[in-house]
């Protein structure tokens, strides 16, 4: 069996939870024995072209290489031996796609980044997303003139022609798309081969935006879950707002758990903490929806009446001056401290520091860093409002709007100590237990009923 | 004849209310008033009101033939008359028809069995005085909280005077051995151990209402051929369980009343069989071979053992830290602090830490009025942490001929730790007859047997 799966991000460069989540699954196919072909869009600059290959006449870069397996890097499964390992075909797509950034952010991205007199950005977005030979133009020259349209739905439609191409050309049985930005490509892929096609739902407009989203967004998002014959959703949470919000079939709507890499063993062997008290560590982006107020308003509780404690609030966003002003205003600072943006290591290095993580999230279709945070031996305080909380055992569960509860977990965590020591006991070993072999193999039994719904 | 032994347990905790760390220091009252009476009214009208009143019918309506024994704790009596004392009244009825049996335990359903001999007898006394009080009979039968039994419990319980006390027939235990004969203790052999039938018990109080048990529906009849299809020469079944079960467990659309009706009046009208009390079998039958328990037993979980309340490290943090405070307790001779004391002891507080029912919920989510086991130990902590506090303030004030206890040195240290053991043990006779609060400014010298000095000059050293 093999699936045409558009996703996000390889490594070395992992930038966040999707890519993260992408990266696991197709690690877990190809144990089960599944080949991927893994298409994910990448801007060239850097970059070693010398792989490189022109796919069709539509003039998009395109880079296609082969990529073997480890046993190092499939998790250190015993079953998993040297004859299981699959090829994966790995293909970069030329297009400045990047995950979680909304239409308004992208432009201010793509501003950022190149300084361009005269573009026209506020061109009207076809719906229809049709392909054409004038957008390949567009996005084939991008390294050459650097003209093309800072538009976010442009890409969106420049991506999914080159998937349309993409799927003539490759062999495959399957279409596996994950996330609104993909799915314009997933639906082109399955219009050009009438293959089926799997959208995979890691978090929708509602969860990015709360009430006032991005119509347009929605409306690819919408078009994808139903042209999709099957969509995947991380969580139950998320499988209700599916059915709910965008009025899908909840028969082709399933939830499949994601779940974690088994960490890499030497990552931080001695961590260098400097500070006598315990840590208490938000991590992730500074915005409504992860809810770091409520950790502020709860870390302020716990320091009137506890002064062995100090709190970290990692990660940058657009609230990141509000917050700080806001610990001035409650008069924490001299406890209460940010670290701006953190990148991989210092995210482990982040963990190896900290004593209580708290994931007060205000909406989180699923969240994997409380996973994270338990395989570095963490304890975890998360809101009852993120889908991983249908899963987690070993966690302490809390309404993000309660602050009193979030503070008293705290206080316990920091000060009761047999409570980290249970979750050193059974935490780790329950992330452990959660292998995306197993997400994999529901993943993959999905795919069977689609191919052969008799059976 | 084969006798049938009906013991009923009953017991409520006083739960404990949503108790924050920000509470430490001012609030010092830590029961849910409202869950413990709500749950108290529920069961008194689903369970304890009409089942008594089925019992005592049936009492009336077959002489002395029918009979059966309570288990009542000093919390759940406490409860009742607060919230429910038309109960009491019920109980007392039945008490006064001489059919029903009650036996001893500690007062507050507590573990004291696991941890302070000491603490263990003044709550078993505490819970005979109460049951006197109330019913004016001396319980002579020692049954455990949670069945929990052991060698050295045993022996324990025949120390304070038992010549009998009820265990779980359970299966690590017994081996190819019948709990329907008495055993006993290894360690002291007047020690006679009656063992539950936990097949039996377990039909009516687990698998009664369960429509996909191969035997449901469970009817008198059928329950009777199995009782009576038992080897001969097995001469009596112990049937133990929950008072809930009648009603509560087994909600009473099930037709458990209707079961039970039937089974007393079939029992009764059978010449082969007949009904008895742990008592009556204490003085009746002689026992067959010694029991060798030697880690403790209960009648809870597949493991039947502690690990639902002793198991895990929070569970074992919290028993540790509350059974510490023992000495000070006593020291402090507060009314208030006591009390408050006795209902910490309850075994359900650290039930409700159990980490071992994620995924067997049904039995144990019973009226746990927490979301987690994590949740429950916190909350605990919180309470006990509360209690610690008012304790130190309490006993900061005693003072040694003048001097604060924290600036004893040499000498007068040692002098003072021979006074107070003396004192301890006054205070602890004291406190077995329920005696108000009590200056302990002038401490009286007696006999040293208690080694509470150490632990007391070791809390004594920290500093407000």
């Amino acid at each position: 069996m093999r699936v045409l799966m558009f996703g996000w991000e390889f490594p070395p460069h992992i930038s966040g939870g999707l890519g993260t989540a992408c990266y696991g699954l197709t690690r877990g196919l190809a144990f089960r024995d599944v080949d991927v072909i893994f298409a994910v869009p990448k801007a060239y600059g850097d970059e070693d072209q010398s792989n490189v290959r022109l796919i069709g006449a539509s003039q998009v870069p395109v880079r296609k290489r082969s990529f073997v397996f480890k046993n190092d890097l499939v998790t250190n499964h015993e079953n998993f031996t040297e004859e299981r390992s699959r090829e994966l075909v790995y293909i970069e797509i030329g297009s400045r796609l990047v995950p979680y950034l909304s239409p308004e952010e992208f432009e201010q991205y793509i501003r950022d980044r190149v300084i361009e007199e005269d573009y026209s950005w506020s061109r009207p977005i076809d719906r229809e997303i049709p392909a054409t030979a004038t957008l390949t133009d567009v996005i084939g020259t991008i390294d050459f003139t650097g003209k093309y349209g800072p538009d976010l739905m442009q890409e969106v439609s420049n991506y999914a022609l080159v998937a349309s191409e993409i799927a003539l050309e490759n062999d495959f049985d399957i279409i596996h798309a994950h996330d609104w930005l993909t799915y314009p490509a997933g639906i082109a892929a399955k219009k050009s081969s009438g293959k089926p096609l799997v959208v995979h739902v890691h978090a929708t407009e509602f969860d990015r935006t709360g009430e006032n989203y991005n119509t347009i967004v929605f409306d690819i998002e919408k078009a994808g879950m139903e042209v999709a014959d099957l969509v995947i959703t991380v969580s139950n949470l998320t499988r209700n707002i599916v059915i709910k919000r965008y009025g899908i079939d909840p028969k082709k709507v399933v939830t499949v758990y994601n779940a974690v890499e088994s960490g890499n063993e030497n990552r931080i062997d001695q961590p260098v903490k400097s500070v006598e008290e315990k840590v208490v560590t938000f991590l992730g982006r500074i915005t409504y929806q992860k809810g770091p107020e409520y950790f502020m308003e709860a870390a302020a509780k716990v320091l009137k009446h506890a002064d062995n404690v100090r709190f970290v609030m990692a990660g940058s966003g657009d609230l990141l001056r509000k917050m700080i002003r806001y610990a001035a205003r409650l008069g924490i600072t001299e406890k209460f401290h940010f670290t701006d943006f953190l990148k991989g290591p210092e995210v482990d290095l982040m963990f190896s520091l900290s004593d209580v993580y708290v994931m007060p999230s205000v909406s989180e279709p699923f969240g994997i860093s409380p996973l994270e945070a338990m395989r570095s031996n963490v304890p975890v305080i998360i809101s009852k409002q993120s889908g991983v909380s249908e899963v987690l055992k070993h966690a302490i569960k809390i309404d993000f709007w309660d602050v009193d509860a979030m503070a008293d977990a705290i206080y316990g965590l920091v000060t009761y100590e047999s409570l980290p020591t249970m979750f050193r006991q059974f935490g780790k070993e329950e992330v452990e237990n959660m292998k995306w072999e197993n997400a994999a193999l529901q993943i993959k039994n999905c795919y069977i009923k689609l191919l052969y719904p008799s059976s | 004849m084969r006798n049938i032994c009906f013991y009923f347990q009953v017991h409520q905790p006083f739960r404990l209310k949503r108790y924050r760390f920000f509470d430490l220091g001012n609030d010092h009252y830590y029961y849910d008033d409202y869950l413990n009476k709500h749950i108290l009214k529920k069961v008194a009208n689903r369970c304890y009101l009409p089942t008594n009143e089925l019992l005592y019918n049936l009492i009336k309506e077959n002489g002395n033939q029918f009979k059966v024994a309570f288990s009542l704790t000093g919390v759940f009596l406490e409860q009742l008359e607060l919230y429910a004392p038309e109960v009491i009244k019920s109980f007392r009825k039945l008490a006064d028809t001489g059919c029903v049996e009650f036996l001893s335990e500690t007062y507050s359903h507590s573990l004291a069995s696991q941890a302070d001999p000491d603490e263990f007898i003044d709550q078993v006394n505490q819970h005979r005085k109460k049951i006197e009080d109330l019913f004016r009979v001396t319980p002579k039968v020692f049954r455990n909280t949670e069945l929990v039994y052991s060698d050295a419990v045993g022996e324990q319980v025949s120390k304070m005077g038992f010549t009998s006390m009820l265990a779980e027939g359970a299966k690590h235990v017994l081996g190819w051995k019948s709990p329907n004969f008495l055993y006993y203790n290894v360690l002291n052999p007047r020690l006679k151990v009656l063992l539950r039938n936990y097949k039996l018990s377990d039909d009516i109080a687990f698998r009664f209402s369960n429509r996909s048990w191969s035997e449901w529906p469970l009817k008198a009849d059928k329950y009777i051929q199995w009782i009576k299809a038992l080897p001969k020469e097995e001469e009596f079944v112990n049937l133990f369980m929950d008072y809930e079960t009648f009603g509560e467990h087994q909600p009473l659309e099930s037709g458990i009343h209707m079961f039970l009706e039937n089974l007393v009046r079939m029992v009764i009208s059978d010449p082969e069989l007949g009904f008895t009390t742990p008592s009556e079998l204490t003085e009746r039958y002689q026992p067959v071979a010694p029991l060798s328990v030697p880690y403790p037993s209960s009648w809870a979980d597949e493991e039947r053992d502690l690990s639902a309340w002793l198991g895990n490290e929070m569970q074992k943090e919290a028993f540790g830290r509350l059974n510490s405070l023992r000495n000070l307790v006593i020291l402090a001779g507060d009314k208030d602090l006591t009390k408050d004391y006795d209902y910490l002891q309850a075994s359900d507080h650290f039930y409700y830490m159990s980490t071992k029912f994620f995924a067997d919920q049904s039995v144990h989510n019973y009226f746990n009025p927490y979301n987690s086991p994590y949740d429950a130990f916190i909350n605990y902590m919180n309470v006990l942490s509360d209690f610690i506090i008012r304790l130190e303030k309490k006993t900061k004030r005693i003072r040694f001929h003048g001097i604060p206890l924290e600036e004893l040195s040499g000498q007068a240290l040692e002098q003072a730790i021979l006074s107070y053991e003396g004192t301890l043990k006054e205070l602890r006779k004291r406190r077995n007859l329920m005696t108000k609060s009590k200056d302990t400014s002038t401490p009286a010298k007696t006999n040293p047997t208690k080694d509470f000095p150490p632990e007391t000059a070791k809390v004594k050293k920290k500093k407000n």
